[in-house]
């Protein structure tokens, strides 16, 4: 009897796929399921976001950076204007300071929401974590509305500042809801996943990246984090006056994707921590520093990063001393951290391809801006 | 009581009643042979207005996306009428609308044939559920064994299905259920052995009626049965947990990924009708069926019987909404190295029991002996066996490390948690 052979052939889970999380593909080459060979396509969404910033001024250019992570546009904004204000050399009053920490943490809670309730519903958790997850961020979309206007893409920070001062009494008392809510509903989303046999069989061991391998790839955020690296520009390049808040860096196990999910949840935890210091201790005065409309920044060139959601973010600018930027550039996390993909997903079979690609929480209009 | 358990018409326990009643009625009037014709034409319109209709209509596609809505925290479908009780005709309406789309490489006999398979041995199904005393459409003597063989039928209609699309993720649909059904028909079988032993037959009506007789429900005499009857089953039935013929978020739709238009709703139809014939055996063969300790003698058993369906059936949409889906290795690894021993384990301990009770002529008292025996070692096999085949929770951490400063690789303590591979 001869042995049963088998020929690879090629799928493509995407662009089309209810799991790529919009427009991504993973043109994946498979032995029965298991995976043998895996190449990332991208460039579907590519909107040439920072060859149209270079037309526009400054502050035009500030909505553009909600359109490329549209899940945490906060973090986006106050990147960019930390790259303006370091290049034209503003500063910032103490209460925009404490308003955009306020708000970056808050988008981080709603962020990895997101991230948690799309990660189970790719391990095949049918839509619940994710509705709930849509429940929950729905106290701070209400925020983000009461203060900017608009609930997504809030186009809040401004150079030197934010847009608006938050609405007195009310801001407040609405930050001190999620404060109170938000610790059991983790929990609760705990409960549910961390403790469910079938997710944590779908999880780990799953997608393992070792801290070298993940170093070596330039990971950021709880993709790093779950490997077991401390890194977390909060603490290691602190903005905003991040340095005198009091939390801790939550990293995982083995860098499977369960690690990366726990890290999340951890953060999540930390982030109310944050919000509540820094509530707390919210200064009064002016909420920012006036800027002429039509900034011309000096000759040179400013590279700003904020720990976002989903990892570093980095804004590079270069001035020519006109109104618009010479040169502007975007170091987007999800599309760093897409680049340990093959070595996560080879090996494993395509079931196990959607987890990974799930507890890397990309967004492709960032990947692809 | 005597005046309700009279074969008079207004005896609503048996429909059959009603209907002679309204037959002969008929018959003083009509010649013969309509009557004939009339009969099973009435007898067809209550099956259908009592069961059919509103189980599959409305438990199965509004009562379920309710349901789920509710678990979701959103509110379903109301926009149909009020609360959307026209929603699934308008579901329907719609499906029959649109376009059916064909694949050009696609095998078109193969595809058409399919649906039409897959819908006969649901149909099949009903025909050997008791719904009351009376009330069964064939009463076969090795019902049991009918119902399991006809069950397996569907799986081909699937595999025409994901082969038939010249489509990969297709494909990936049909194998794996295929090969899903396999493995999980052997622990099923086994577990439904350990009851035909137990109670001595392999016919439904007497299954109730052993039920009825002793006052207890099978579920209680072999809960290690039951549990593994409802793995399978919503395995065999692609139902959340265990759904990775159509995982939604891998394989796309699998098998269904190309139907659309009627062809699909037959298939979305059916899996309903499957998991309510599902429901119906498991009321029947573990809930007592159509008794309940006597409450039958005052209620129209069929109406027990419904309500035991619809509450079986409510867990099936409970799983549904509550469970993150296993990988197909692991649902196979599941059911031959954890399902199929306990259920050898349940009919050894079961046929061990029946010899007892047959030959050394112990009282009809000792089923209840039987059932505590067995409800002690449901609860003690579980986790005695999944601790031998290697399952260690406390492995796993559920929160994650905390460090103050930034830094490098924090390695690991040498005695933390840190689960391996499992």
């Amino acid at each position: 009897m001869s042995p049963v052979t088998s020929e690879p052939f090629v799928i493509n889970i995407g662009p089309q796929h209810p799991s790529t999380h919009g427009v991504f593909r993973i043109k994946a080459t498979v032995d029965g399921e298991r995976i043998v060979d895996a190449e990332s396509v991208m460039g579907y969404l590519h909107r040439s976001i920072e060859k149209l910033a270079e037309e526009r001024t400054y502050t035009q250019n500030i909505p553009f950076t909600d359109r490329t992570d549209y899940l945490s546009s906060m973090a986006n904004n106050l990147g960019y204007c930390l790259a303006v204000e370091q290049l034209a050399g503003i500063g910032v009053p103490a209460r925009a300071q404490a308003i955009r920490v306020i708000m970056s943490e808050l988008q981080r809670l709603a962020s990895h929401c997101m991230a948690v309730g799309a990660f189970a519903n790719d391990t095949g958790a049918w839509q619940t974590p994710m509705m709930w997850a849509f429940r929950d961020r729905e106290k701070i979309m209400d925020i983000f509305e009461m203060c900017s206007g608009a609930r997504l893409t809030c186009n809040y920070m401004r150079i030197g500042g934010v847009a608006f001062d938050p609405p007195a009494g009310t801001f407040e008392e609405a930050v001190r809801e999620v404060i109170r809510i938000f610790p059991p509903l983790i929990d609760d989303r705990a409960d549910v996943l961390v403790e469910n046999e079938i997710f944590v069989a779908r999880t780990r061991g799953i997608g393992v990246l070792t801290a070298e391998m993940a170093i070596n790839s330039s990971l950021t955020g709880p993709m790093l984090r779950g490997s077991g690296v401390a890194w977390d520009i909060r603490k290691a390049d602190p903005y905003c006056g991040y340095e005198q808040y009091d939390f801790e860096i939550p990293i995982g196990y083995q860098g499977d994707c369960f690690d990366r999910f726990i890290v999340r949840l951890e953060e999540m935890r930390q982030s109310v921590k944050i919000i509540e210091q820094a509530l707390d201790g919210l200064p009064g005065g002016p909420y920012k520093t006036e800027v002429p409309l039509s900034l011309r920044p000096p000759a040179g060139e400013a590279y700003a990063r904020v720990e976002g959601a989903r990892g570093e973010l980095g804004y590079y600018v270069i001035s020519d001393e006109g109104p618009a930027p010479y040169r502007f550039h975007i170091r987007p996390p999800s599309f760093i951290n897409l680049t340990a993909l093959k070595e996560m997903t080879v090996g494993g079979t395509v079931a196990d391809a959607i987890v990974v690609l799930g507890s890397v929480d990309i967004i492709v209009g960032e990947v692809d801006r | 009581m005597p005046f309700l358990i009279t074969d008079h018409w207004y005896d609503l326990r048996d429909l059959a009643n009603l209907c002679n009643q309204v037959l002969s009625w008929l018959g003083d009037f009509l010649p013969h042979g309509l009557v004939y014709i009339i009969a099973p034409v009435i007898g067809f319109l209550f099956a259908f207005m009592l069961f059919t209709l509103p189980t599959q209509l409305y438990l199965g596609v509004l009562g379920e996306r309710r349901l789920i809505g509710r678990v979701q925290s959103r509110l379903g479908p109301n926009r149909t009428g009020k609360f959307g009780v026209l929603q699934p005709i308008a579901d329907a309406l719609k499906l029959l609308t649109k376009e059916a789309f064909t694949p050009t490489k696609a095998d078109r006999v193969v595809m058409y044939v399919a649906p039409i398979l897959f819908v006969a041995p649901a149909v099949m199904l009903f025909a050997v559920i008791p719904f009351s005393h009376g009330m069964i459409i064939a009463n076969v003597s090795a019902s049991l064994l009918y119902f399991v063989a006809v069950s397996s039928l569907p799986v081909l209609a699937t595999f025409m299905a994901g082969w038939s699309h010249n489509n990969k993720y297709s494909l990936f649909g049909a194998i794996r259920i295929v090969a899903m059904t396999i493995s999980f028909e052997v622990p099923l079988v086994l577990a439904l052995l350990g009851l035909a032993l137990m109670m001595g037959t392999i016919n439904l009506q007497d299954m109730v009626e052993f039920q009825r007789h002793f006052h207890i429900w099978m579920v209680v005499v072999e809960p290690l049965a039951f549990g593994i009857y409802f793995i399978c089953v919503s395995a065999e039935l692609n139902r959340t947990p265990t759904d990775i013929a159509e995982a939604e978020s891998e394989i796309v739709a699998g098998y269904l990924t190309e139907y659309s238009g009627m062809k699909w709703g037959l298939f979305y139809g059916m899996d309903i009708a499957y998991a309510i014939a599902a429901s119906c055996f498991a009321a029947t063969v573990f809930f007592g069926g159509w008794s309940f300790f006597g409450l039958d003698h005052w209620v129209p058993p069929w109406i027990i019987f419904i309500a035991k369906v619809y509450a079986f059936y409510s867990l099936f949409i409970w799983t549904r909404a509550t469970l993150p889906r296993l990988r197909s290795d692991q649902l196979m690894e599941f059911a031959w190295k954890y399902l199929l021993p306990l259920a050898l384990f349940n009919i050894f301990i079961v046929a061990t029991e029946r010899m007892l009770w047959s030959k050394a002529d112990f009282g009809r008292g000792w089923i209840y002996v039987f059932a505590v025996i067995n409800i002690a070692l449901f609860v003690a096999a579980i986790p005695i066996w999944a601790r031998f085949i290697g399952y260690r929770p406390e492995r796993t951490p559920t929160r994650a490390r905390l460090v103050r400063e930034a830094g490098g690789y924090v390695p690991l303590a040498p005695n933390a948690a840190q689960g391996d591979q499992r």
